[in-house]
């Protein structure tokens, strides 16, 4: 009897699970599938970011430049043949360009003409020449044939980013559309590798906007970073998994670590202002004191990389080294800091990665004026890759927004080496214990 | 003694009493490449208590999460041979796991209730399978398997509390009322005491003897007091593979196979 | 350069110091190091150290004390009608003075007396640093042969040298302190300064927020209007629409990385994800201004809408991408961190892997995932390039998502790049701004932490 009732029981649960089956596999599947989405919008965002990024920028690391026959004319630079620097330095380039020009267009030799032909060239060809006779003043009187780089506009059509057309918006009368096309036409006007960009302070004029006057600031400020918050991170790491125990001192400090990772930047840049700038007179716009508020947005992340590392080292490589009589300095020193040195670096790497791609407090140093000049010690004024990026892209040429693109590409690629050389470190030299 | 894998395990005593609830026939787990049960014939008694006992990595704990499929969780882990519950094929296509799981529940070996109150543990099953619609079955169903499961009379002042709360012994019988809230047929039990102190230990033997009633109970263990004690046939493994298996008074009375008396006696394991 | 010199001469006195230390130590005992104390390095480093620190430390204290001793001589030295001149006034000529002396290139100095202090002020600052180098030198030369009279076999130089040493690692684990004290202090100076001029209450509860001072004092509103709340309101709406982005989808990844995903799946697309997080935000910003924000205003378009170009949804959609990876690795960890044996419990009782996640592994690790979001709506807040580029510069006190608002952070950045005044309201509201910005944060890292701490805490 009761073997019955316990078998409809069984029967009773077994139906009531069966009939909910479908519905319950239903609700899997579809959560399933909005794990799969979830995935799917993040790396589609992430493909779609480096997609627009990738074709806007590559045709930027190529300049459409001009092949023309310049006579270098001792009549144009240096009529009293004297070789002077100031005179040299400060000859009409522009008419050696004009003279090669008009060889191509004898049409143009009027006003208009010689206006828009004047719109044709950048004015980097003229330093391009000025470079060239500076540093070689034998070239004068010689004829050579040169690779001169056109203005922005005649760049962006030629690598048809502009619409030739005057109703679309075309600033190019017919008459310099022809002459470009004959250029074209002739294998004159080709592009070629930008070596501005990389040779290049920044320039109102987007043909001649470089980046390395950007890439030196950063450079000097990571340098300023990793001079500070390595040796300070490490110290710190040390200290507290080393030689402090638990108490009210160390929680304090913890506390102020986990404190500093979550501060937003800009407010190392608002401390940067008043303390750095303000009540030290350190100088506005330098690298040095931009080094001084990146090591702030860089020590918590070596600090915390270092303690994880230092605290991977098994105790009884202490225990041993201690037990031989070596102090508590040797046995950190000798055995566990060379052990945990690996991911000590990895993380200062990733802190270095993280230093040179922030620019928020930077902005508020300084670091973010019209700067032509590339900076010759930390203490010039001088910007940073990402804020060069920041300034370009409130620039509203076309040209530009190619350009900051290609600046982009270029931290990425940075940063992309950074952390591949972190990963490398980690992989080679990972330790199980 | 050599052991080979065509070595036929002794059935001593009786056979099963009337149809076996589960029975397994040349059943292989692989973990990768490595062997962990050697086929294995084993059939297992409608409501009476089948303790598996055997040294440590023996495949007892591995034969036990077979028979509902909870090696399909670890990966790498492949499953040959065929396994039926009333003798129908549990690895059969047919057969849904969600269902199987219903049918055979689990007890682990330590207590793992879900971070939520006592109700919500034991209401899980019912809930997610659909076994109650009202909040008058649901308080019927919990109030139930709590008082199978012994614990009612301590916790029925607390049910909204966290399970996590409870002392060992009370949170391993929580499991077992979680478990039974779901009506199985199989009830298997790993270890189920081995986390608990000697008190709870037999609090928990008791209500596995009580539970033998509406119940088939399958309890790994590591303590061949406790298997004398709560079992009525037990199977001897070692090295992945079946050894012996009989009445428990038999098995530990006079065992046929020289590794089985060894173990009894303490001589290794 | 020179400063480069001075450091180099001073770290080759120590070399030099530090050999002749190890010598003199090995020498006392007859070349028989082992009677001596400690190891015959230990006492080179003894020696060198006491060259080299108290140098470092002169030289510190120095730079430290310079800038103001020289702002008095030059202000002491400058013509007698710039001694009336008002406090904002000068310290503007101090800075332009500074500026001047820095670059040396007197081509856009301001007057006359600009040029004639910023000469001066060059002229004491080499002579100050020809001082400080000669007195940093003899101070190195002098403690480092008082410290090489000392060593003996006797003398316990590495205990000395580890307690420098402890000492320095000491020093180091502060500078976290100080710079919270450093934050705290700068923030709260000059937030005092600005409630001088403009009452707190006004500020807080203010709903006006136009702080462009007029040029000239008589000019019509001449002194701008500083109610914060549209830009609080501003904030929160952009970091809502991006945690509307980012917590979905970042705990869904989350979720099915650590739960649903085999091995080689996450070994690929665990890395990507990371990559989000490591693309600059300057990155973002410019993503947003070039590609999302003309996209969504088009899709308005076509469905009727006006959507602004520097609209709050386009800002904060892209925070939002920006945060993904933060709230998916935070949360992996603290799915990871669930125990399996609660995973068990769950499907032996039949629950299929979704009904797990949902009804045992998320309540489980809820405490971990709430404190990670909140550390991702505290990053949310305090982000500031992507906004600068992509949100609006002007308030507005609106809710809705297709207009332009701006952000406490965009306003910072907008008061403080270019040219200040430093005692106009318009500079020092900033800080204020920035005052609020990080009590803010703080709050929510301290709560979030302390929420993660416990929920560790339960499965350790």
């Amino acid at each position: 009897m009761t073997e019955m009732v316990e078998q409809m029981r069984i029967s009773a649960v077994a139906e009531k699970v069966e009939a909910r089956l479908r519905k319950r596999y239903g609700v899997e599947r579809r959560f399933r599938l909005y794990g799969v989405a979830a995935i799917a919008v993040a790396l589609t965002f992430l493909a779609v970011l480096l997609f627009s990024v990738l074709s806007q920028g590559v045709s930027a690391f190529r300049q459409n430049e001009v092949r023309l026959a310049i006579s270098f004319d001792p009549a144009v630079i240096d009529p009293d043949g004297r070789r002077d620097h100031a005179i040299l330095a400060n000859a009409d380039y522009a008419a050696l360009i004009r003279q090669a020009l008009l060889a191509h267009f004898p049409d143009a030799d009027d006003r208009t003409g010689r206006r828009e032909l004047s719109r044709l060239m950048s004015q980097g060809a003229e330093l391009e020449l000025r470079k060239l006779v500076l540093s070689d003043p034998s070239v004068i009187g010689t004829r050579r044939e040169l690779w001169l780089p056109v203005t922005a506009a005649v760049d962006q059509l030629a690598k048809g980013h502009i619409s030739r057309a005057a109703e679309q918006g075309g600033q190019f009368s017919e008459r310099e559309l022809a002459r470009f096309d004959v250029l074209v036409a002739q294998g004159l006007l080709q592009p070629r590798f930008n070596k501005w960009l990389f040779t290049q302070g920044d320039s109102r004029q987007p043909e001649m906007a470089g980046l390395l006057g950007a890439i030196v600031g950063s450079f000097y400020a990571l340098v300023v970073t990793l001079a500070l918050s390595f040796p300070l991170g490490v110290a710190t790491a040390v200290y507290l998994e080393e030689f402090a125990g638990t108490n009210r001192w160390t929680d304090l400090v913890e506390v102020n670590i986990n404190n500093l990772a979550a501060v937003p930047s800009i407010v190392f840049g608002l401390l940067g202002l008043e303390i750095f700038l303000n009540l030290f007179g350190l100088p506005r716009s330098a690298p040095f004191v931009g080094g001084l508020c990146l090591t702030l947005v860089s020590l918590p992340t070596i600090i915390i990389a270092a303690r994880v590392s230092l605290k991977a080292v098994p105790p009884w490589i202490r225990e041993a080294a201690v037990g031989l009589g070596a102090s508590r300095l040797q046995v950190v020193s000798h055995h566990v800091l060379p052990l945990a040195m690996p991911g000590i670096l990895t993380g200062t790497i990733i802190g270095m990665a993280r230093a040179v791609g922030e620019s928020a407090p930077l902005l508020m140093i300084g670091m973010v004026a019209f700067i032509v000049d590339v900076p010759a010690t930390p203490m010039d004024p001088a910007t940073a890759l990402p804020v060069q990026i920041y300034l370009w892209a409130a620039s509203p040429e076309r040209a530009f927004i190619e350009r900051t693109s290609a600046a982009i590409l270029v931290l990425l690629c940075f940063l992309a080496a950074m952390n591949a050389a972190a990963i490398y470190l980690r992989k080679r030299f990972e330790r199980r214990w | 003694m050599p052991l080979t894998s065509e070595f036929l395990p002794y059935q001593s005593g009786r056979n099963v009493a009337g149809p076996a609830k589960v029975s397994a026939r040349g059943v292989n787990v692989f973990y990768g490449d490595k062997q962990a049960l050697k086929a294995v014939d084993l059939d297992i008694g409608t409501n009476e208590v089948t303790a598996l006992i055997g040294p440590s990595g023996c495949g007892k704990s591995t034969f036990l999460r077979c028979l509902n499929r909870m090696n399909d969780l670890i990966e790498g882990a492949r499953v040959t041979g065929t396994i039926t519950l009333d003798r129908q094929d549990i690895y059969d296509r047919a057969l849904d796991v969600v269902q199987l799981r219903a049918r055979v529940g689990m007890v682990f070996q330590k207590p793992n209730p879900f971070p939520k109150s006592i109700y919500d543990n034991v209401a899980y099953g019912p809930r997610i399978h659909g076994l109650a619609q009202t909040a008058a079955e649901f308080d019927e169903i919990v109030e139930g398997s709590l008082q199978r499961a012994g614990l009612f009379d301590e916790v029925k002042d607390r049910l909204d509390e966290p399970g996590t709360g409870l002392s060992g012994g009370q949170q391993q019988r929580l499991c077992i009322a979680r478990a039974i809230a779901v009506s199985p047929e199989v009830i298997l039990m790993d270890e189920p005491c081995s986390a608990l102190d000697p008190i709870a230990t037999a609090k928990v033997e008791e209500l596995i003897d009580e539970l033998r009633e509406n119940f088939t109970i399958v309890i790994v263990t590591h303590s061949m007091q406790q298997a004398a004690r709560v079992s009525q046939r037990t199977a001897f493994f070692h090295l992945g593979e079946l050894v012996e298996v009989g009445d428990t008074e038999q098995i530990f009375t006079n065992p046929r196979h020289k590794l089985t008396q060894g173990y009894i006696t303490g001589r290794f394991g | 350069m020179q400063f480069v010199t001075l450091l180099a001469s001073l770290s080759l006195l120590s070399v030099v110091l530090y050999r002749m230390g190890r010598g003199r130590a090995i020498r006392s005992v007859g070349g028989n190091a082992a009677t001596l104390h400690s190891l015959p390095s230990y006492y080179g480093y003894y020696v060198a150290l006491w060259c080299g620190v108290p140098a470092v430390m002169l030289i510190a204290v120095w730079l430290a004390g310079e800038p103001f001793l020289l702002k008095s001589l030059v202000l002491d030295g400058l013509p007698s009608e710039a001694g009336g001149l008002p406090a904002a006034r000068l310290s503007l000529l101090v800075n332009e003075v500074r500026q001047l002396a820095a670059s040396g290139d007197y081509r856009f100095a301001s007057g006359d007396v600009a040029r004639a202090a910023a000469e001066h002020y060059r002229e004491l600052r080499s002579i100050s640093f020809a001082a400080m180098s000669v007195a940093a030198l003899a101070l190195a030369i002098a403690c480092g042969v008082h410290a090489l009279r000392r060593v003996s076999p006797s003398l316990r130089a590495r205990n000395r040298v580890e307690g420098a040493v402890q000492v320095f690692l000491i020093t180091s684990s502060t500078i976290a302190i100080f710079t919270t004290i450093g934050i705290v202090l700068s923030l709260v100076f000059e937030s005092l300064r600005f409630f001088r001029l403009v009452p707190i209450t006004d500020f807080i509860f203010g709903l006006d927020w136009s702080p462009q001072m007029a040029m000239r004092q008589e000019q019509v509103g001449a002194s701008g209007a500083f109610g914060a709340v549209p830009l609080f309101a501003g904030t929160l709406l952009i970091s809502v629409i991006a945690m509307a982005v980012a917590v979905p989808v970042g705990l869904l990844s989350a979720i099915y990385m650590a739960e649903y995903a085999d091995r080689r799946f996450r070994a690929v697309a665990k890395p990507l994800l990371e990559v989000l997080a490591g693309i600059p935000t300057v990155v973002y910003g410019f993503f947003a201004v070039v590609t999302v924000a003309p996209f969504l205003r088009q899709l308005g378009e076509t469905a009727g809408l006006t959507i602004a170009s520097e609209s709050a949804l386009a800002t904060g959609i892209v925070m939002g991408v920006m945060i993904i990876p933060f709230i998916s690795s935070l949360s992996d960890d603290v799915i990871c961190a669930v125990p399996e044996s609660l995973r068990h419990g769950s499907y032996g009782l039949g629950a299929t892997r979704s009904e797990t996640i949902k009804q045992v592994v998320i309540p489980a690790a809820l405490p971990g995932i709430v404190g990670g979001v909140l550390l991702a709506v505290s990053r949310a807040i305090g982000e500031t390039m992507i906004v600068v580029m992509a949100a609006g510069l002007s308030a507005h006190l609106t809710a809705n998502p297709f207009a332009s608002v701006t952000t406490v952070t965009v306003q910072i950045v907008s008061l403080l790049v270019g040219d200040q005044e430093f005692d106009s309201p318009k500079t020092l509201s900033a800080f204020a701004l920035g005052l609020v910005l990080f009590v803010v944060t703080l709050g929510l890292n301290v709560v979030a932490l302390s929420v993660v701490r416990k929920y560790r805490e339960k499965y350790d």
